[in-house]
């Protein structure tokens, strides 16, 4: 037992503020690992002719702590895959601070990947300065015309931006299918794959794969936060969000600013995809997926939409994501075991009004604050009249 | 005759559109089942939202149904299809397997929308981000449980077979393929049209139709008047739960005859912009569902016989995956053109918080 030491008051305070804002993520988080462990067990019992094994979930989630954080080379493809969470998490939480749901982050994200691709290959000789800036542009480029559509429609028409950014989600399949295995195709291959990027490719700056995107990652944590709380244009996008008529009535432009935040999350996810292909598979296949664009919004959802809290959720579901191929390996847990781990967390946080009433959590801040104009909003009501 | 026809098709530009009425008339019979099969889960799609949200609930969860449902139904069938064997009961090649297997499929679908329900009724949360979770659960779910069982790769309950009309019948000049759309389709596809209808009628001319409209449109007043609007939204998104599980099912069990990982493609979220374009109701979110299932189906035709002439040498130059997005594509532009006047209910997406009694 050691005794007590009495905190200073104002140290106690913050300490509770800080409690008070990530008890809910942290309960959340611990329920969901419960969940995961059932559906584990349960999934044991469903399947034909296998057998039960009581510690699988604990074997199993010993493997992805192991994966994701085991040692060095771990912890740097954690950081790794957390990169485009951070970038992606941005876009979809700029996007939620204007009261707009960006489902599209995996369409801008395959675009501006395909952007990089394409521009890193045309300068895969140039000057490693040179190309990658070219590059990274380019994939910020296409992500934000992939996000300048729906929010266009949406300012225009009233189109709700989560079909409009769905569907393009899929468009987004199909350009990079043709235009991968055609005009970008390398020549002479048997399967249609893309040359390498070559001096385009981000520099390693950690270990064996930690490249320099992890860096730019942090630079637009930063950026974005200050764009958000220190500029006139940030404040502008978090009152539209708020509240679209006072926005109308205190002379902001709400569909002007519903397109250029758009945009602006789709540069974001753009570059989540550049920083991938320029730093991690330095060439693409037709079928170049990943699930960045989905996880990137349970990273905005689970981050308050917050840029240090972002910063927080993208470290946790980057490590899931870089532990779940050995918990695959050595526990035989298919990967997509963090996608259901994902969802629960989010129900929790979701359903956090009956979590708080159970565990009688009192002066805990709800587990979201997304704006409540993404509901309003569908279907047609156009953003401002 | 003939040299009128290549006259029309060699004017300049115009030529190019005779060229296309010409092919259509040409492959039309041939794709009109087709188009049919392709609208099944979308128009379904269609109707749950219509079911929500006629009923002031926003349901984009409904993709992860259809595609839970689609695996649940696979998978029952594999399950029971030992126990219960393989001899066909009934017409539609039924077995008692893929009987049960529907059942279960259906089963899901409702217990699925109950957590939406109770998400967005209850609890009163982002009716949005409720649907996205359900989405992630549902593919989260199917591909971890899929990617376990495809290593045994084992022996569905196979599928439901179509309906064969007289060979008489289908010969016959436009009849023909009209009765060949309709009726050359598994009991999923044929049914569509009757749900359609039903619930047409239904939601505009009976009580159950009335009272859901009321909570759509002024959930207060309709309290007033003494309608339970907590209970009619339950029903109503429990019930279109329903329609999206059988429209997940007809791809396990009647368009394939397996599961395979993101079957869904989409459809749920087409069926939400077909609802918007068909104004929330069944017959018109039936029709906007047609048309996007046109564009699949004549995107498919092109890519197999490429139409002769002028037009086959433009349409050979676009790329196969042009005709892959062309539903999507064809989505976004509708819906963009059609939703600002295509009036939602006015309590759409608003959660309903009973007012305290004094």
């Amino acid at each position: 037992m050691t005794a007590r030491v009495p905190l200073p008051n104002r140290a106690r305070r913050l300490l509770g503020q800080i409690w008070a804002l990530i008890a809910l993520p942290l309960i959340s988080i611990l329920l969901a690992l419960v969940v995961g462990a059932f559906v584990i067990l349960a999934s044991q019992l469903v399947l034909p002719g296998g057998r039960f094994d009581l510690l699988l979930p604990l074997s199993a989630y010993a493997a992805l702590i192991e994966g994701a954080v085991g040692n060095f080379d771990a912890i740097v493809d954690t950081l790794v895959s957390t990169t485009p969470l951070v970038l992606g998490g941005l876009s979809v939480g700029l996007a939620f601070k204007a009261g707009l749901f960006n489902i599209g982050a995996q369409g801008q994200f395959l675009l501006g990947a395909l952007g990089s691709v394409a521009v890193g290959v045309g300068l895969a000789g140039a000057p490693p300065l040179i190309a990658i800036t070219l590059a990274l542009a380019a994939g910020m480029l296409a992500g934000a015309l992939w996000g300048f559509i729906p929010g266009l429609l949406k300012a225009v028409s009233g189109a709700h931006e989560v079909v409009v950014t769905i569907m393009l989600n899929y468009i987004a399949i199909a350009v990079i299918a043709a235009v991968v295995g055609g005009p970008l195709r390398q020549h002479g291959r048997p399967e249609a794959i893309t040359p390498d990027v070559g001096n385009a490719a981000l520099p390693v700056i950690i270990g064996h794969s930690g490249h320099a995107g992890i860096a730019l990652a942090l630079l637009a944590v930063a950026l974005i936060a200050f764009l958000l709380l220190r500029t006139t244009l940030g404040f502008e996008i978090r009152t539209v969000g708020a509240n679209p008529d006072a926005a109308r009535y205190a002379g902001m432009h709400p569909r002007l600013l519903t397109i250029l935040t758009m945009s602006l999350a789709g540069a974001l996810a753009g570059l989540a995809g550049g920083v991938v292909v320029l730093g991690v598979t330095h060439l693409m296949t037709p079928s170049f997926g990943t699930t960045v664009g989905f996880d990137s919004i349970a990273v905005a959802l689970l981050g308050r939409t917050n840029p240090i809290g972002i910063v927080a959720a993208a470290l946790l579901f980057g490590a899931l994501r870089a532990g779940a191929s050995l918990m695959q390996i050595k526990a035989g847990i298919p990967a997509e075991l963090i996608d259901v781990l994902q969802a629960t967390i989010l129900l929790f946080l979701v359903a956090n009004p009956v979590l708080r009433r159970v565990l009688k959590l009192r002066g805990v801040k709800p587990g979201l604050d997304t704006t409540d104009t993404i509901t309003r909003t569908y279907a047609g009501e156009v953003v401002a009249r | 005759m003939d040299a009128l026809i290549q006259a029309l098709y060699s004017i300049p530009i115009a030529g190019l559109v005779f060229q296309f009425g010409g092919y259509l008339i040409a492959v039309l019979p041939n794709i009109a089942p087709g188009i049919l099969q392709a609208a099944t889960p979308i128009a379904l799609a269609a109707l749950c939202g219509v079911m929500c949200e006629r009923a002031g609930v926003v349901n984009i969860g409904i993709e992860g149904i259809m595609i839970s449902a689609a695996f649940v139904g696979w998978y029952a069938g594999v399950l029971v299809v030992p126990i219960l064997g393989s001899a066909v009961i009934g017409p539609f090649g039924m077995t008692p397997a893929l009987v049960v297997a529907l059942v279960a499929a259906l089963l899901s679908g409702v217990v699925i929308s109950w957590l939406h329900a109770w998400l967005s009724i209850s609890v009163r949360a982002d009716q949005i981000i409720s649907g996205t979770i359900i989405n992630i659960a549902a593919f989260g779910l199917t591909g971890y449980l899929n990617n376990l069982i495809s290593r045994t790769s084992p022996n569905g309950a196979g599928s439901f077979s179509q309906f064969r009309p007289p060979q008489a019948l289908l010969d016959l000049p436009v009849v023909g393929w009209i009765v060949g759309m309709f009726l050359s389709q598994g009991p999923i596809a044929m049914s569509v049209i009757v749900i359609v209808i039903i619930f047409q009628v239904l939601l505009f001319r009976s009580r159950w139709g009335l009272r859901s409209r009321a909570v759509g449109e002024h959930p207060r007043a309709a309290e007033t008047v003494g309608i339970d609007v907590i209970r009619v939204r339950y029903r109503n998104v429990l019930i279109g739960g329903l329609f999206a599980a059988l429209g997940g099912a007809y791809l396990s069990m009647e368009a394939t005859n397996s599961f395979q990982q993101g079957m869904t493609t989409g459809r749920g979220f087409i069926g939400l912009a077909a609802m918007i374009v068909g104004r929330w109701s069944p017959v018109g979110a039936f029709g906007a569902a047609l048309l996007f299932s046109s564009s699949t189906a004549l995107g498919n035709s092109i890519k197999f016989s490429l139409p002769s002439g002028d037009l086959g040498q433009i349409l050979s130059a676009l790329p196969d995956q042009f005709y892959d997005a062309l539903p999507y594509l064809l989505t976004i532009v509708i819906l963009a053109g059609v939703v600002g006047r295509s009036i939602p209910p006015a309590a759409d997406g608003q959660p309903y918080e009973r007012e305290a009694a004094t």
